[in-house]
């Protein structure tokens, strides 16, 4: 027993070691770091998901999904252009799915937050330890469901669910009765519970365990961000729950929520999924502003501008998030009453983002600017972020989302904010935190060759589909008009450029780990204030065994 | 402030700045108005950047207002860029080695929220204008379609005396020889149908739309008119075309297998040719319409000879 009690006593060397350490891990670091790696396979895989759609459109007529369906389920002739027809549908809602729940979600709420929320609130883990273990491995199994679902049955000589991330019926349930469907449902249901379980864990973390004298008012602003997030899943992904449970009963046992023949009403399905998946949008943004705010600080060696305007914008914006999600319903026969508040509600939001760009530019303003690696993956979430923000702007005027609803117009919009912006502000947040992680820096240079070939690549992806939009181009189609095909090539080109890019991204990774150059504490200089600075790189298993005092 | 005035008639109001504006923005409308021929059509063309030509005074508002948002955000977005760009080369570590501590300002929080506020106000003045013109039609509706989607072709009736329904599905490549419809710049691969929705020019249409399996959304972009078709509801929308033509949209709501394969084609005619394909289509579809498209050809040989 007296080995054991010396043992004890040497508790920050106290760790599971092999496969136990992450599989049964109860330590927030390393269960950040799972959800990083789980991110990372996951961003590839729905990444090469949307390298086959491009690949597709980039000329008119069916390129690729006849040969893929042939060979992937076994068929040839009509047969396998008609699955290829769906087999590209069921791409589409895949991408979808797959960079919202198992890209963004995991990396910026599960990696970033789980990593540095504890550590930058001077709390020495989360709240509860053991649910956080639960809440990652929820995700394999969800990822897996999700991808199954790809090779089961769905619509008669379909294979995969093809109708959308937003899973609308009746498409949904008459229009698909095969398996895929109710996998994919399952497999949300699994990932929501995940993040509820995740968003309850964050919360309490950071209302109980912040260290002596840090108030809510002096909380770092990602820590207020991924607050704001926790409660915007809290609140939100039961209402998704509550819907596709409907959409499973509705398949299966014979209720008629969304069924028009039985007393239903498929646009209740619409209501409560956008009730849903608008403060969707926001989670997958919000932390994102809290890792920018971060960056832009620490390389102008300032601090944030209008702290507490910065934080109660993010409030603003969660809060209105929940009350603006038929806009997304303008053309689904809303009343003009009904429209009119979309539109105004919706416009509100512009106001609380303004007030974050604005405050960013701010930040900058005066200070001493080194534009180091995360420093212009900042700049360039900030422009690219502007660009998607004002394509919103216009989309939220109901009389002019006639003309753009469904079309490529709304998709270069949320690419803007969610491809461009979410995961510009998660390669920030890796190239910010990627040395405090794991202790070594990695090569500023391919970083940047990194930086400069996504950021040519994603813009010749989306800007020219504000063109095909504007002409007319509706989105989730295999085949386009041959008007269409010039800015198409263009997008394709610029998508096949974005890949490359992940490329190198991946060469960094490697090359960082490989040649195992020491970060040090603090890599950033005076700028970076955050307690996670005052650790070791990478910090002790257990940290802030003596909690700090924040003056 | 910083609209002209605000008329209590909303879709003349619309209309007013439309022509104000035109003058402002001269490409855009020079568009417009080059294409007021007889041999009106609207369908995608290689590489355009924007609104396809407008054929209703709807769409005219809708091309009006986009151009308009644009006076705003562009600047805005511009403003930003100039903004990021200016920090990082004045205030870059070398020639700004010591930052200010500066972190409050309130006068110019006051003004970054005000501004937005103010170009916000600019834009939903116009905004709620065109919104409300889109559900106030001019005038009683002279003719009355249901529209509906199936998977992956329309139905349309025809609401008029003796009522008319046909089927209207993608014009295959094999039929386009029996079908007088040769031509792929007219009838385009992928817009082109077999049977066209066909309504007189300069009349308000009222369009009933639903769903007939799972949900699909009727669109004509040259109209302006979106409107989704839900097994289970009818939705009402309306057109006044003011051109003659041939019309393209595509189902704009994912409906499975064949969504992309699903155009919707509106041929706009004079009065007199309208009924007279009516008369003929109850009884002979497939001759009315080659009876109209012979009738349009010729009205289009003359309209370009005396030119």
């Amino acid at each position: 027993m007296a080995g054991a009690a010396t043992h004890h006593d040497a508790h920050s060397d106290h760790r599971p070691t092999g496969w136990t350490r992450w599989v049964y891990s109860t330590n927030h670091k390393d269960i950040g770091t799972l959800y990083l790696i789980f991110a990372i396979t996951a961003g590839i895989i729905g990444g090469a998901l949307s390298m086959m759609m491009r690949w597709e459109l980039q000329e008119p007529g069916i390129q690729i999904f006849h040969g893929l369906a042939g060979m992937v389920y076994g068929i040839d002739g009509d047969a396998a252009i008609d699955a290829g027809k769906s087999m590209y549908n069921a791409f589409t809602t895949a991408h979808g799915l797959v960079m919202i729940f198992f890209m963004v979600m995991p990396a910026l709420i599960g990696g970033f937050a789980n990593w540095m929320v504890p550590i930058m609130i001077g709390a020495p883990d989360m709240a509860f330890p053991r649910m956080n273990n639960i809440s990652f491995w929820l995700l394999p199994p969800a990822f897996l469901l999700l991808l199954l679902s790809l090779f089961m049955p769905s619509a008669p000589g379909a294979h995969g669910v093809g109708g959308g991330w937003t899973m609308y019926p009746p498409m949904s349930t008459s229009g698909q009765p095969g398996p895929a469907m109710d996998m994919a449902i399952l497999s949300l249901h699994i990932a929501g519970a995940s993040s509820i379980l995740g968003a309850i864990n964050f919360i309490t973390t950071i209302f109980n365990m912040r260290a002596p004298g840090m108030t809510i008012h002096k909380m770092p602003l990602f820590a207020w961000s991924v607050l704001i997030t926790a409660f915007l899943l809290l609140l939100s992904l039961p209402v998704l729950a509550g819907g596709i449970t409907m959409l499973l009963t509705d398949r299966n046992f014979g209720t008629a929520f969304f069924a028009p023949e039985s007393g239903g009403d498929p646009i209740l399905f619409q209501h409560l999924f956008w009730f849903f998946g608008h403060p969707e949008v926001y989670i997958l943004i919000l932390p994102g502003f809290g890792i920018i705010s971060h960056i832009v600080s620490t390389f102008s060696r300032k601090p944030v501008f209008g702290y507490l305007g910065m934080a109660y914008a993010m409030v603003a914006i969660g809060v209105v998030g929940f009350v603006v999600w038929a806009h997304h319903m303008y053309t689904t026969g809303l009343s003009l009453d009904t429209q009119r508040y979309f539109v105004f509600a919706t416009m509100v939001i512009a106001v609380p983002t303004g007030v974050k760009i604005f405050s960013w530019i701010a930040t900058m303003w005066g200070g001493s600017i080194s534009m180091r690696t995360p420093m212009l993956w900042a700049i360039g979430f900030i422009f690219l972020f502007t660009v998607g923000g004002v394509t919103g702007v216009q989309l939220a005027n109901a009389g002019l989302d006639r003309s753009l609803h469904d079309t490529y117009y709304v998709v270069a919009h949320f690419h803007y904010v969610l491809s461009l912006g979410a995961v510009f502000a998660i390669f920030a947040g890796w190239y910010y935190w990627f040395p405090k992680m794991f202790g070594y820096t990695y090569s500023s240079a391919i970083a940047r060759v990194h930086f400069w070939i996504m950021f040519i690549g994603v813009n010749l992806v989306f800007f020219p589909q504000h063109f095909l939009g504007l002409a007319g181009m509706p989105r989730r189609y295999i085949d386009y008009p041959d008007a269409f095909a010039g800015w198409n090539m263009v997008s394709s080109y610029g998508a096949y450029l974005s890949g490359f890019s992940v490329l190198i991204f991946l060469y960094g990774v490697f090359e960082a780990f490989s040649k195992k150059r020491i970060a040090g504490n603090n890599p950033w200089g005076e700028g970076a204030t955050t307690l996670e600075w005052q650790l070791s790189s990478p910090p002790p298993f257990h940290q802030w065994e003596q909690l700090p005092r924040i003056k | 402030m910083c609209m002209p005035h605000a008329d209590a008639r909303p879709s003349q109001g619309i209309r007013e700045m439309t022509i104000a504006m035109k003058k402002v923005t001269g490409a855009a409308a020079a568009m417009v108005l080059l294409s007021g021929a007889a041999a009106f059509a609207a369908q995608p063309t290689p590489w355009q950047t924007d609104f396809q030509p407008a054929a209703s005074p709807i769409m005219e508002s809708i091309e009006w207002f986009e151009n308009y948002t644009l006076w705003f955000i562009i600047p805005v977005t511009l403003l930003v860029l100039a903004l990021l760009a200016y920090c990082i080369v004045r205030f870059r570590a070398d020639a700004h080695p010591t930052p200010s501590r500066t972190s409050h300002n309130t006068l110019i929080e006051i003004i970054w929220t005000v501004g937005p506020v103010v170009i916000l106000l600019c834009l939903a003045i116009p905004s709620f204008q065109l919104l409300t013109a889109q559900y106030t039609p001019p005038e009683e509706p002279a003719l009355t379609v249901k529209a509906i989607g199936n998977q992956w072709n329309w139905d349309y009736e025809y609401q008029v005396e003796t009522p008319l329904t046909f089927n209207s599905a993608l014009l295959t490549d094999d039929a386009r020889a029996a079908a007088g419809k040769e031509d792929r710049g007219a009838y385009p691969r992928l817009l082109a149908v077999d049977n066209e929705v066909v309504v007189p020019v300069n009349a308000t249409v009222r369009m009933l739309v639903t769903g007939g399996d799972v949900i699909h959304s009727f669109a004509m972009p040259a109209f302006g008119v979106k409107v989704d078709a839900v097994p289970g509801r009818i939705n009402e929308t309306w057109f006044k075309a003011t051109k003659e033509g041939l019309y393209y949209g595509q189902c704009s709501e994912l409906c499975g297998k064949d969504h992309a394969y699903m155009p919707i084609a509106i041929r706009v005619v004079a009065l007199d040719q309208y009924q007279t394909w009516l008369a003929a289509a109850a009884t002979d579809l497939g001759g009315a319409n080659r009876a109209l498209m012979a009738s349009v050809d010729a009205q289009n040989k003359i309209a370009s000879a005396g030119e």
